[in-house]
């Protein structure tokens, strides 16, 4: 569920990223290639798993389902506040400069 | 257990290349900017190609460390992990799944740089033409 919710959010901000291009002001590039990055690790994960346990893995327990749910939807969220604070930070449209000026 | 640690060491490898890579890069330019050499083909630098690989590679494991910490694999206290107390079964992971990680995330990368290279001689060559 994790590897699932993950892939989605890298799917999804590689569609906006490319949807923006060339104007790469908001630097969705770096949210989707950090997304990718933990996909592909927590799919080497899985596949380890699924060698490991066979189909079983494809029948998890509700409760393990709802915990990799929140898990899931967590990681999405951390990684929209580390690529928040990267924005703030490199500051690209000169907002936050602006705005500092201003007082 | 302890598999994105393989991952984070590869990043901090990658991340001083890069900075390597871009001092080499800026080297170059002044000299060609000293030797006034004109018609410079418009391409994305390598050390730019390598900060993709260094943000999955760091954002991958820093997303994995979290999920370490949220499944009480990782602790705020020496050694930091869990499964320290049995230090070859961390080891092995670290050596199956934690190099399976650093490979495959690479393996995506020189794909990605292989593609954006035949994207840019094909641009290249357009322009060319169109001259």
């Amino acid at each position: 569920m994790t590897l699932l919710i993950t892939t989605f959010a890298a799917i999804i901000s590689t569609v906006v990223w490319y949807n923006k291009m060339p104007d790469n002001a908001m630097k969705t590039g770096i949210l989707s290639l950090m997304f990718w990055g933990a996909s592909l690790m927590w799919l080497v994960d899985a596949v380890v798993e699924y060698i490991n346990t066979g189909a079983d893995y494809f029948k998890p327990s509700a409760e393990v389902m709802l915990n990799d749910l929140f898990l899931g939807l967590s990681v999405v969220a951390l990684g929209l506040v580390v690529w928040l604070i990267i924005i703030l930070i490199k500051d690209p449209k000169g907002v936050l400069g602006k705005m500092l000026h201003k007082k | 257990m302890a598999c994105f640690v393989v991952p984070a060491a590869e990043a901090v490898v990658t991340t001083v290349v890069t900075k390597i890579v871009k001092e080499k890069e800026k080297a170059e330019e002044a000299n060609k900017d000293n030797l006034d050499i004109s018609g410079k083909e418009e391409t994305i630098p390598f050390s730019e190609k390598l900060k993709w690989l260094n943000i999955m590679l760091w954002g991958g494991s820093f997303l994995l460390l979290f999920e370490h910490l949220w499944h009480g694999e990782v602790v705020p206290f020496f050694p930091f992990f869990t499964a320290a107390e049995d230090p070859g079964t961390m080891l092995r992971e670290m050596a199956t799944n934690g190099v399976l990680m650093a490979l495959l995330v690479t393996a995506v990368w020189a794909v990605m740089v292989a593609v954006t290279y035949s994207v840019e001689k094909r641009s290249i060559k357009d322009a060319a033409k169109a001259q």
